[in-house]
C-alpha cells in the first residue's frame, strides 16, 4: 500500500481506503488503541508509512492529538474502537471543541446492520459526540470513505477549527465482508453546500474599525486563541507596533505576542495581572481579535470594560454579539482582517493621525510598577514556592521550549510566570479546563515538534489522572519532561474553599507522598527525581534538560498554602480584583 | 444570510433549508436544547428537491436572542439557509385533529361550529366526534377555544408549515 498513490478505480477494501485517505491528507502520525470493531482498520496500518502511537488509555490518544495540533497547527488524528473506547475519547473531543483545536477522531462501530440492537460494545457515538464536535459522520457505505475523510479534514482545519469524528461500522472496512469493497477514488474538492466560513472582512467594517482605532485615546488589543489558529501572530505584532497599542493575551493566546515586548501586558482575566485587567476595564476601545469574551476574562459581564467601544473580529459569526455587542463586528479570518486593517490604517494616515496617548501609556506603566506579579519567597527550611520553581524553569530552558500545563493553580502560575517569546509554545486546556491534559498533550506536542524541548507543568491531582501515558512515552521514546508541583492538594479547589467557604476543606487533600511520584515515574520507564529545597531546583532541572532518551519526571514539593493572585472572584467585577498587594500589604 | 434583529415579538417563524441526511433533525434539536433555546413548534419534510428538507420552526426568542439562534443554526454543516418569515410575508398552515364530547343534546351545536370553520368530521362515536381542521394558526386557536366548553378529550396539532407569499 505504501508504494505510491493507488490509481483511480483500483479495487480496495474500506480499511485500506481509510488509511490511504489519511495518508493523502498528509497524516504522519496517529494516536490510538485497537479493539474489536476497529480491527480491520488496524491491519493496513502495518503497511502504512503513518506512525501509530499506542496509548494506554483513549483519553490519552485524544489529548495527544490535541497537543500535536496545538504545537504544529496540523490536525491531530486519533483512532480508537467502539463503545467504551469511544466514550473514553469524549473528554478530548469536548476539550478540542471548546478550544477550537483541529482534530480528526476515528471510532470503530458495530456492523451497520447491528446498529440499534445493543450489540456488544455498541454505543451511539455520533449521538453522544454531536454537541462536542464541529461535525460528525456515521459512514454507511464503504464508497463514501474517501469523500468523508476529505470532508472531515477540511472541516477540522478551516473556518473555526475543531474536532470532527468519523464513526466506522466494522462491516464496511472488513475485507471479509462484501460491503467493504470499493473502487478507489480521491475527490478533488469537497462539496459542502451548507459550509461557507468567512475569510476576508467587509471593507466597510474594516474602514470603520480603522477609524475607531485612530480616534481612540485608551485602546487595548484583546488577543485571543484565534490569533494562533489563524497564524496571525506576526500580523498582530505589526498592528500593535503600527498603532503603538498595548496587547493582552488571553490564556488561549499566550505565546501569540512576545511577553518581552514593551507593548505586552500579559494575561487578563480571573488570574490575570492587575495591569492587563485594569487596562481593559478602563479602555475606551477594545480590539478583540479571535477572542470570545469568556466569563473568565470578563468577570461580571455587565461591569466589564464599561466605557469601551468594541471592535470584534472572529471567524465564527456567532461569536459576534454573543456576549457583548460590538460597535464594529467583523466576521473573518484574523490574519486576513488584521492585514486589511493595517492597510486601512495606513491609508487613513496611520499613527500620526492618532490622538496623543502619552497619559494612557504612563498610567499603564504606573500600574505595572505598583502592581507587579509577585509572591513571598520561602524562608529557609520551608517548602518550595511554586512560583520560584517556575521562574527557575523558565530561566533555564530554551526560549522556544514548548510549555504544557494541566488545570489548576499550577496552570495559572505557569501562564503568569512564563515569558513566552514564540508562538505555539503554550499548550493548554482553556475552555474545558481538563485535569489530566498536560502529560498526554506534551507527548503529542513532542511527537509533532521533536526538535523542541517540551516541558509539562502539572499538578499532583492532574498527574494522577493521565500519568499512565508516560508508559507510552517511554515505550515510544518520546522524551518529554514533567514538573509536578506537588502541593498535596487539589490546590485550586482548596484556594476557593479557603477564600469562599471559610477554610472548610472538603475532599481536597491528596497527601504529599501517596503515591510516591519518583518511584511511579521510574516504574513507567522515566527518570524520576524529587526536589524539596530551593538549592536542589536548578540542578534537577539541568539534569532533566540533559536527558534526551527517555521521559523525566521531577516532583517538586511545594507550599500548599500558596494562593494564586491576582484573583477576580467568580461573579465579581474586574474592578474588584484582589492582588497580592491588596491582600498582604504594600510593604511586601 | 441577513442578520436578524429581535423585533420584540416572542415567537418567530424560521424556514430552514437542510440537507436531507440522517441525523439532521437530531442536530437541530440538540443544538436548541444545548443552548437553552426553545422550539415552539416544528415541521420537517423533504422539499421539491429530494436532496433537501425544509424545517419550519416557530421559535421562542424570549429564551435567547433570535440572532444568536440563527447564527448557531447556520453553523451546522448540514444547514444551507435560514430565512425568517414575517407573518405578513408568509402563508402559514397547521392541521388539527380533535376529539370532542358531543352528546345528542349538544351535537347539533358542535356540528354547526365545525361547519362555520369549514372543518371536517372524520370519525363519529356514540358520545364523541372527531374533527379535522386545516388553516392558519389563529383560526385553529379560535376553533379550539370555542370547542373547549363542550369537552375536548384529545387534541393534536401539527407543527406550523409556511412558505413566503408570492410577489405580484
Ligand atoms: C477532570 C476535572 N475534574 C475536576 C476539575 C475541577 N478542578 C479544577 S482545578 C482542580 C485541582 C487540580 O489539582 P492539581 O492538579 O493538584 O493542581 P493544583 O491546583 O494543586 O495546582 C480541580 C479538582 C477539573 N478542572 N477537571
Ligand atoms: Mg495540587
Amino acid at each position: 500500500m505504501s508504494s505510491g498513490p493507488p490509481t483511480h478505480g483500483q479495487p480496495m477494501n474500506g480499511g485500506e481506503a481509510l488509511i490511504k485517505s489519511l495518508e493523502l491528507e498528509g497524516v504522519d502520525v496517529m494516536f490510538g488503541l485497537p479493539g474489536g470493531a476497529i480491527l480491520p482498520v488496524y491491519d493496513p496500518i502495518i503497511d502504512s508509512p503513518i506512525r501509530h502511537i499506542l496509548v494506554r488509555h483513549e483519553q490519552g490518544a485524544g489529548h495527544m492529538a490535541e497537543g500535536y495540533a496545538h504545537a504544529t497547527g496540523r490536525p491531530g488524528v486519533a483512532m480508537v474502537t467502539s463503545g467504551p473506547a469511544a466514550t473514553n475519547i469524549v473528554t478530548p473531543l469536548c476539550d478540542a471543541f471548546m478550544d477550537s483545536v483541529p482534530m480528526v477522531v476515528i471510532t470503530g462501530q458495530v456492523p451497520y446492520a447491528a446498529i440499534g440492537t445493543d450489540a456488544f460494545q455498541e454505543c451511539d457515538t455520533t449521538g453522544i459526540t454531536m454537541p462536542v464536535t464541529k461535525h460528525n459522520y456515521l459512514i454507511s457505505d464503504a464508497r463514501d470513505i474517501p469523500r468523508i475523510v476529505r470532508e472531515a479534514f477540511h472541516l477540522a482545519t478551516t473556518g473555526r477549527p475543531g474536532p470532527v469524528l468519523i464513526d466506522v461500522p466494522k462491516d464496511i472496512v472488513d475485507p471479509k465482508n462484501p460491503r467493504s469493497a470499493l473502487d478507489w477514488y480521491w475527490p478533488d474538492e469537497v462539496d459542502l453546500p451548507g459550509y461557507h466560513p468567512p475569510s476576508k472582512g467587509e471593507p466597510e467594517a474594516i474602514r470603520k474599525a480603522a477609524e475607531l482605532i485612530l480616534a481612540s485615546e485608551r485602546p487595548v488589543i484583546y488577543a485571543g486563541g484565534g490569533i494562533l489558529k489563524a497564524r496571525a501572530a506576526e500580523a498582530l505584532r505589526e498592528l500593535a507596533e503600527l498603532c503603538d497599542i498595548h496587547v493582552v493575551t488571553t490564556l488561549m493566546a499566550r505565546s501569540a505576542f512576545p511577553d518581552t515586548h514593551p507593548l505586552a501586558l500579559g494575561m487578563p482575566g480571573m488570574h490575570g495581572n492587575y495591569t492587563a485587567i485594569t487596562a481593559m476595564q478602563q479602555a475606551d476601545l477594545l480590539i478583540a481579535l479571535g477572542s470570545r469574551f469568556d466569563d473568565r476574562v470578563t468577570g461580571r459581564v455587565g461591569a466589564f470594560a464599561p466605557e469601551a467601544k468594541i471592535i470584534h473580529v472572529d471567524i465564527d459569526p456567532a461569536e459576534l454579539g454573543k456576549v457583548r455587542r460590538p460597535d464594529v463586528g467583523i466576521a473573518g479570518d484574523c490574519r486576513l482582517v488584521i492585514e486589511e486593517l493595517i492597510e486601512a490604517l495606513r491609508e487613513l494616515g496611520g499613527t500620526p493621525a492618532q490622538p496623543d496617548r502619552s497619559l494612557w501609556k504612563s498610567t499603564i506603566s504606573g500600574w505595572q510598577e505598583t502592581y507587579p506579579l509577585t509572591y513571598e519567597q520561602s524562608a529557609p527550611g520551608e517548602l518550595l514556592k511554586p512560583q520560584f520553581v517556575l521562574e527557575t524553569l523558565r530561566d533555564n530552558t530554551p526560549d522556544d521550549t514548548i510549555l504544557c500545563s494541566g488545570v489548576g493553580q499550577h496552570q495559572m502560575w505557569a501562564s503568569q510566570y512564563w515569558r513566552f517569546q514564540h508562538p505555539y509554545t503554550w499548550v493548554n486546556s482553556g475552555g474545558l479546563g481538563t485535569m489530566g491534559f498536560s502529560v498526554p498533550a506534551a507527548i503529542g506536542a513532542k511527537v509533532g515538534r521533536p526538535d523542541r524541548m517540551v516541558w509539562a507543568v502539572d499538578g499532583d491531582g492532574c498527574f494522577q489522572m493521565t500519568a499512565q501515558e508516560l508508559v507510552t512515552a517511554s515505550a515510544e521514546r518520546i522524551p518529554v519532561k514533567v514538573a509536578i508541583l506537588n502541593n498535596a492538594y487539589l490546590g485550586m479547589v482548596r484556594q476557593w474553599q479557603e477564600m469562599f467557604y471559610e477554610e472548610r476543606y472538603s475532599e481536597v487533600y491528596l497527601s504529599p507522598d501517596l503515591p510516591d511520584y519518583k518511584m511511579w515515574a521510574e516504574a513507567m520507564g522515566c527518570v524520576g527525581m524529587r526536589v524539596e529545597s530551593p538549592e536542589e531546583v536548578l540542578p534537577a532541572i539541568e539534569k532533566a534538560n540533559s536527558i534526551n532518551d527517555r521521559p523525566v519526571v521531577i516532583e517538586f514539593r511545594t507550599d500548599a498554602s500558596e494562593k494564586v493572585f491576582p484573583m477576580v472572584p467568580a461573579g465579581a467585577s474586574n474592578d474588584d480584583v484582589l492582588t497580592f498587594q491588596s491582600q498582604f500589604g504594600e510593604n511586601h | 444570510m441577513a442578520a436578524f434583529e429581535t423585533s420584540g415579538e416572542k415567537l418567530h417563524l424560521l424556514s430552514v433549508l437542510v440537507e436531507n441526511k440522517a441525523g439532521v433533525l437530531a442536530r437541530v434539536a440538540g443544538l436548541f436544547s444545548r443552548r437553552a433555546f426553545n422550539i415552539h413548534s416544528l415541521a420537517v419534510a423533504p422539499t421539491e428537491d429530494a436532496k433537501f428538507s425544509r424545517i419550519t420552526m416557530v421559535v421562542d426568542v424570549e429564551s435567547a436572542p433570535l440572532e444568536q439562534m440563527v447564527k448557531q443554526l447556520d453553523k451546522l454543516i448540514n444547514v444551507l439557509s435560514i430565512t425568517e418569515l414575517s407573518p405578513e410575508q408568509a402563508i402559514q398552515r397547521e392541521l388539527l385533529l380533535v376529539t370532542v364530547d358531543a352528546e345528542a343534546a349538544v351535537r347539533g351545536q358542535v356540528i354547526e361550529l365545525v361547519q362555520v370553520f369549514e372543518g371536517r368530521i372524520v370519525n363519529v362515536g356514540h358520545e364523541q366526534i372527531m374533527v379535522s381542521l386545516e388553516g392558519a394558526p389563529d383560526k385553529l386557536d379560535d376553533f379550539e377555544n370555542l370547542l373547549r366548553p363542550y369537552g375536548i378529550s384529545a387534541i393534536q396539532r401539527t407543527g406550523r408549515i409556511a412558505l413566503p407569499r408570492l410577489h405580484n
